[in-house]
């Protein structure tokens, strides 16, 4: 619109240097990141194709009754997973059952009541409880835990609650007792760390409207700050949970790796991961190994559908931050 | 209503308390496996721990070099496959990512983030072993990279973005293209965080067992060669705690200690660099 | 070397519109900045003269959404041409931006040479006495000729920028764009920098944004306000300042509004 000549328009000086090219470099360094950023992708579709490949003659072989039966006969030919899929899930769910309390306490306790100074100490420590190895988990857990369970926890739950069916039989060790509290203490550390960011992540107006009514300090916490994080706490959990169902070595070591369902939180019992470990080298047969093959392509569709659940959850409290992927 | 003041305060009290006894229990277990670990191994840790090979069983003595050589092969191998692709996708996903693959490519990281790491074992079996017809140290670095590879993107994402976008405009309007300014100016100022997720990225898969199984197998023997069968710590301590013998036990005790030792150098090494240095992070 | 103002029209615009999607932010501008000249931009906040300045040097098209029509010549050549490399271009048009940005990994030599670098290696010798050209031209060497190897985060907010100014005088641009450059200094850090304007326009053709109308009256030759995204009046700054033509112009310079 506005055009205002202000001087005399004389001829520009004469080109000293280049204006025109291209930059093919920065072509080059999208190009070559690209790349490197689809590997994420295609392994994951890799994953899917090759366990889905190994897995089929087990899928076209059993079909649903893979999931639901409990003979697991290798002479035989014969393969139900349930025992296994029930050894997961319960000890997964029992060491979500202890690990909560455990971890929103500390994430409390850290976000809410802890004086300053031991804020950074404690959230240290308890992160770097997952940075012990798994079989230094179950290391631990059969020359310590379990004796531990068989002098001072065995007996007083027995004598408490020893008429239910989940306290039957005779404790021998290995048990699904042993296999959910060592699960529980390794992903305590995953979901004190992500209830922390999510409670942080809860704005202080909420905090201050509750005390300014005059609620009490764990009023406030109980009734206006968990109650707005709720999303991602649940994602917490269900993170936890994700890493429980996948969780191998310390639970081989200690869940008793038997074939069977009981109710009995003291009887042994069997995890898909667990069974991976044990049985891999020794499946001889294609159907054996395929079996084998469907139970990790199990696990891994379970972990990826609780994990991406989790994720949405999180993401949902606090968008778009990598929430506890900086857990150690 | 005197009676509920005193009630709630109660209450408050009590809460106060407990949140503090639960976060006491967490540390707690902490120190436990800690204290048992040096209760239990300090006494083996010898000369011959550190430099011999396995005695054959009923004898007593020997040590664990080959197991020691052979994680420090295995994790370095695997750290030299996953870190530049797993800092190249997080510098993706910081640059470029605001598109739709970007969405997906975070996505599958925080996915496969969570993904067991027996299954990515049995995956590198039927991708590297079962092609090859053998075991190979080589399969377990790539089985442990595969774990890396999603860890690193995030943090290396989540720690470029960090860097003020001032600096990036700054670097671009001084005639930079931008793949200098993203590598020298904002990936460098951002170096100490990136360095610090791939110390812990490395201390978490230098501990990991579960993929080592069915790919670098492990091996009695010392062994240098990574088209070979090879031992790793996490190995030989699953073999030795799961086995009938004290020795073993004693041993196993040990070479926790030392796999515990050096997760712990690692882990308090990142922490250490992050303070030390300027710039991004926390 | 210094020639002096002599009419010759180093940079112009258009009718340039500068649109973030659908909405232009900047409408239509046609502006002739002459060599050796300092032409300040004001107008309130929020009424384009930032995304204005970006536009010169094709800094504008990275923002979300960013783009132009319409023409903007450097020595006659439209930088918004197809085979224009912006990247070449910036390194023909220096910036410096609201606050002080010296890269916090490198030291105020690496600082200064970083422009020289991504230029392709020269010998060291001529890579030491453009650095030390520059920085006096900001007006920094006497200050940091002892500490060149020192971190650039050492230095105190003015000298932050007046390195800023040397850096982005490294490369030897031709035109200079700021951008309220002493918005976060202090008064001393303020004076000096427009000093340098003052000497600087003897080699550069200057294009500064201000919100500041005694710092424009200071140190420009020419001044356009702009109000929401239109360029209401250009003009002479001392005629600008004391005969506005259009009422919004008098209304802003007096204190109206903004």
């Amino acid at each position: 619109m506005t055009t205002v000549p202000l001087e005399p328009v004389a001829a520009p000086d004469t080109r000293w240097r280049v204006l025109r090219g291209r930059n093919a470099s920065d072509r080059l360094y999208r190009g070559a990141l690209t790349a490197l950023a689809l590997m994420l992708p295609l392994l994951l579709v890799a994953f899917l194709g090759e366990l889905g490949t190994s897995a089929w003659p087990a899928i076209r072989h059993f079909g649903v009754r893979f999931l639901v039966t409990s003979v697991w006969d290798p002479v035989a030919e014969v393969y139900g997973a349930a025992p296994m899929i029930f050894g997961t899930l319960a000890s997964s769910f029992l060491a979500v059952l202890i690990a909560v309390p455990l971890a929103l306490g500390v994430a409390i306790y850290l976000t809410e009541f802890s004086p300053k100074w031991v804020r950074q100490p404690i959230a240290f420590l308890v992160e770097l409880l997952a940075a012990i190895p798994s079989v230094v988990y179950g290391l631990w857990g059969i020359f310590v835990l379990i004796p531990f369970l068989r002098t001072y926890v065995v007996p007083p739950l027995r004598a408490l609650f020893g008429w239910t069916p989940f306290l039957s039989g005779v404790f021998y060790g290995s048990s699904l007792l042993a296999g959910s509290v060592i699960l529980a203490i390794m992903i305590l550390p995953y979901i004190a760390a992500v209830s922390r960011e999510v409670l942080l992540a809860v704005p202080a107006s909420q905090r201050e409207a509750a005390l300014g009514m005059g609620a009490t300090r764990w009023e406030a916490v109980w009734t206006a700050v968990v109650p707005y994080g709720r999303a991602g706490l649940i994602g917490a959990v269900i993170l936890g949970m994700g890493r429980a169902l996948g969780e191998t070595m310390a639970v081989t070591m200690l869940i008793g790796n038997r074939h069977d369902i009981s109710l009995s939180v003291l009887q042994p019992a069997y995890t898909m991961a667990a069974a991976i470990a044990n049985e891999f080298s020794e499946a001889t047969t294609n159907l054996y190994l395929s079996a084998l093959f469907e139970v990790g392509l199990i696990l891994f569709v379970v972990t990826v559908a609780v994990n991406a659940l989790a994720r949405l959850l999180i993401w949902r409290v606090a968008r778009g931050t990598a929430v506890g992927s900086r857990a150690l | 209503m005197n009676a509920r003041r005193l009630r709630r305060r109660l209450v408050n009290g009590t809460m106060t308390a407990l949140v503090g006894a639960l976060s006491f229990v967490a540390v707690l277990a902490l120190v436990l496996i800690l204290g048992h670990l040096v209760a239990k191994g300090a006494s083996s840790l010898d000369w011959n721990f550190f430099t011999k090979n396995p005695v054959p069983t009923g004898e007593t003595g020997g040590g664990v070099a080959h197991a020691i050589v052979g994680s420090g092969i295995i994790v370095g191998l695997a750290a030299l496959i996953g870190l530049p692709i797993g800092i190249g996708t997080g510098l993706y996903l910081a640059e470029y990512g605001s598109g739709r693959l970007g969405w997906v490519v975070r996505f599958v990281a925080d996915v496969l983030n969570g993904t067991p790491s027996i299954v990515v074992g049995i995956f590198v079996w039927t991708w590297l072993v079962r092609p090859m017809g053998h075991f190979s140290a080589f399969a377990g670095s790539v089985a442990l990279a595969i774990l890396m590879v999603p860890m690193i993107a995030r943090t290396t994402e989540e720690l470029v973005r960090l860097v003020p976008h001032s600096l990036r405009e700054a670097a671009l309007a001084l005639g930079y293209p931008r793949w200098r300014t993203s590598l020298r100016i904002v990936a460098r100022t951002a170096l100490a965080g990136i360095l610090t997720g791939c110390l812990v990225a490395v201390a978490r898969i230098a501990g990991e067992t579960a993929p080592l199984l069915f790919t670098a197998l492990g091996n009695v023997n010392f062994n240098t060669h990574i088209g070979e069968p090879m031992e790793a710590l996490s190995l030989q301590i699953f073999q030795y705690a799961t086995g009938p013998f004290d020795e073993w036990h004693r041993l196993a005790w040990a070479s926790a200690l030392v796999l515990m030792g050096l997760v712990l150098v690692l882990a308090i090494l990142a922490r250490w660099v992050l303070r030390s240095r300027h710039g991004a992070a926390r | 070397m210094a020639p002096p103002a002599d009419g010759r029209v180093r940079l112009e615009t258009q009718r340039l519109t500068a649109l973030y999607g659908r909405r232009a932010a900047v409408k239509d501008v046609s502006i002739l900045f002459p060599t050796h000249t300092v032409t300040a931009v004001i107008g309130p906040s929020g009424c384009g003269k930032s995304t204005f300045l970006r536009c010169l040097n094709r800094m504008h098209e990275l923002a979300e959404g960013g783009w132009v029509t319409g023409k903007v010549l450097l020595d006659g050549e439209d930088i918004y041409d197809r085979d224009v490399d912006p990247i070449q271009l910036r390194r023909r048009v220096g910036m410096v931006f609201q606050r002080p940005t010296p890269f916090p990994t490198m030291t105020i030599y690496d600082n200064v040479a970083a422009g020289l670098r991504v230029n392709g290696r020269r010998p060291r010798a001529q890579l030491d006495a453009a650095v030390e050209t520059a920085l006096r031209r900001a007006a920094l060497w006497d200050e940091v000729k002892d500490r060149l190897r020192h971190s650039a985060l050492a230095l105190s907010g003015g000298q932050q920028q007046r390195l800023c100014v040397a850096r982005a005088l490294a490369p030897e641009p031709e035109v200079l764009l700021l951008d309220e450059p002493t918005a976060s200094l202090d008064p001393t850090g303020t004076q000096r920098i427009e000093e340098l304007c003052h000497e600087l326009k003897a080699r550069y053709t200057i294009v500064i944004v201000t919100h500041n109308l005694q710092q424009a009256a200071r140190i420009s030759d020419y001044t356009a306000f702009f109000y929401l995204g239109d360029l209401i009046e250009l003009g002479r700054t001392e005629q600008l300042f004391t005969k506005p033509s259009k009422e919004q112009t008098e209304a802003y310079i007096t204190g109206r509004f903004g």
